[in-house]
């Protein structure tokens, strides 16, 4: 089965919660998708022993055979090719390695190289897997493909998902067999929780919330999910213990038999709405 | 005018929180919010929307079914998977590159303006405000950050400061909301994953030449961590500019749709929230 955790608002606990499930879920593999900013792996600790580049196909321009037509500018729907005085500017790092300007060259100046934009790292045993996009670079998704590409397709894969809704977590969660959304009991929480409902439901997917920080202040998460018949799978509380074991690496789950128990509950709870 | 940037590498350090808080005690100033996956500031800050205008910053492509030959070709082509076997488009993965539409024989596919969403030009007690919200799942997100910070700057006139808050991450998102800053300020927290987070953002925002400050929230949930972080910003040259300790009840301030600024109990925080903003003065002049 494949868990994918997402979040709308960042920093609600999409990674403490990912990374408990795969720390509870024996032989599962733990795939950190957030490439801007992974930290799966501050709490997993797996050593990095295994790395592959992740390439795009840049286009690079033959000047012996380019005319200078600019067919290559006119098909390029991303502006990353501008031709002045019959010379062709490539801007890479806009480039979405589409391939319509080679297609559109009629003389066949046009050819592409690969370039490096990140990177994945995993351990030997191949149980953790992180991409991580190189600074500077715009473009998440080349990354996220390449990751997927690699993930284990039979066994128990959770994914952590980058925050927001945007292509990137399209390009995450879209073939997940379930996905955990995770949330905080604020109006932030709430507001954010409805566009990755309003995400997940587009892509037909299968779903229930964690609250995190969870507290009695605040019951407006349990009301709306409620209200719309969304299954609450669990609730962490807030907690400076919590916050602190974070702050140092430390998950729920790695100090506490409570949360571990908790989770394997939560495990379960999954893989019966799964089936 | 002086335009700050408020970000943060990871997610729910606060970012949101300090300008809203700013937003209250900060006068003659303009305000966008550029987290457009999940905008924030709309909630907390008590506005009235003058404009709502769709905006479409990227392309999706259609296939007319009843020109189809179902010659594949374009299945061959797509980078993106995005075109299935028996030639149809799914919109969610379709970036708009246009690369199915050069090599149909019969034109059966074209290109046509997708919502990436919309902008909201707001009213804040007579201060100009502008945010955004994504279309779920959709593509340009950079672009409609663009977008809301162009539209707040064409309604700019006398203003002293312009505030936006930023998105997490290092992305495209990202790039385009600190595109033309004064100065950025990273708010982070005293966590590892602060800190690691924190190293890449400043990183990107060096690399675009731009100013960097750093507030650190949450300071003394790990003073080691808050140590190392103090050591990196040293070494990186990049000033520190406030320090807001571990506070439960910002929460609950939060859950009553108060900053900090509005609530008697927290005062200290308050505090911290002015001499954060004295010290960006000082740091930007």
């Amino acid at each position: 089965m494949k868990i994918a955790v997402l979040s709308g608002k960042g920093g609600t606990g999409k990674t403490t919660i990912s990374a408990s499930l795969a720390y509870s879920l024996r032989n599962s593999q733990y795939v950190d998708c957030d490439v801007e900013e992974p930290n799966g792996n501050i709490f997993l600790k797996a050593s990095l022993t295994e790395r592959e580049v992740v390439t795009v196909l840049n286009p690079v321009v033959n000047d012996d055979l380019c005319t200078g037509c600019g067919a290559c500018q006119q098909a390029c729907q991303f502006n990353a090719i501008v031709v002045i005085n019959k010379k062709v500017m490539i801007f890479d790092n806009i480039c979405h390695s589409c391939g319509a300007c080679k297609i559109a060259c009629p003389t066949g100046a046009i050819s592409e190289v690969p370039r490096e934009i990140g990177v994945i790292e995993s351990n030997s045993s191949n149980t953790f897997m992180q991409g991580k996009l190189n600074l500077n670079e715009p473009l998440t998704v080349p990354v996220i493909l390449q990751l997927k590409r690699k993930m284990n397709k039979h066994g128990n894969v959770i994914i952590d998902s980058a925050p927001g809704a945007s292509c990137t977590v399209v390009s995450t969660i879209e073939d997940s067999d379930y996905c955990v959304l995770v949330t905080e009991p604020t109006p932030f929480g709430l507001h954010d929780l409805k566009i990755a409902i309003d995400l997940v439901k587009q892509l037909k997917l299968p779903f229930g919330v964690v609250i995190n920080k969870a507290m009695d202040s605040d019951k407006s998460i349990q009301s709306f999910c409620k209200k719309e018949n969304i299954d609450v799978l669990m609730e962490l509380p807030y907690s400076k213990e919590i916050a602190q074991n974070y702050s140092k690496g430390i998950l729920p789950v790695q100090y506490s038999k409570h949360y571990k128990d908790e989770f394997i509950k939560l495990l379960a709870t999954i893989k019966e709405r799964i089936i | 005018m002086k335009q700050f940037v408020f970000i943060s590498g990871k997610g729910g350090t606060g970012k949101s929180t300090v300008v809203a808080s700013l937003a209250k005690y900060v006068s003659n100033k303009a305000l966008a919010d550029a987290d457009v996956d999940a905008p924030n500031l709309h909630i907390l800050l008590e506005h009235e929307v003058v404009e709502k205008t769709p905006f479409q910053g990227a392309k999706i492509a259609k296939i007319d079914q009843s020109k189809c030959i179902h010659c594949h070709k374009g299945y061959e082509v797509c980078r993106f998977d995005a075109i299935s076997k028996d030639d149809v488009i799914n919109p969610l993965k379709c970036e708009g590159c246009g690369a199915c539409l050069l090599v149909c024989p019969v034109n059966a596919i074209t290109l046509h303006e997708e919502l990436t969403g919309h902008v909201y030009q707001s009213n804040l007690n007579g201060e100009h405000f502008t945010h955004a919200l994504l279309a779920i799942g959709a593509e340009g997100s950079g672009k409609l950050v663009t977008e809301v910070k162009k539209k707040v700057k064409e309604l700019i006139n006398k203003e002293d400061y312009l505030l936006v808050d930023g998105s997490p991450g290092i992305g495209c998102v990202v790039i385009a909301s600190i595109t033309g800053a004064d100065a950025c300020v990273i708010v982070t927290e005293a966590t590892k994953s602060g800190l690691s987070d924190l190293k890449r953002v400043q990183q990107v925002a060096d690399h675009f030449g731009i100013k960097t400050l750093v507030c650190i929230n949450k300071y003394d949930l790990n003073n080691d961590v808050t140590k190392r972080i103090e050591e990196y910003c040293k070494s990186q040259n990049v000033a520190i500019i406030g320090k807001i300790p571990f506070e439960p009840l910002i929460m609950k301030a939060l859950q009553q749709l108060k900053t900090p600024m509005e609530d008697d109990r927290l005062e200290h925080i308050k505090n911290e929230i002015i001499s954060l903003w004295d010290n960006l003065i000082k740091e930007t002049k």
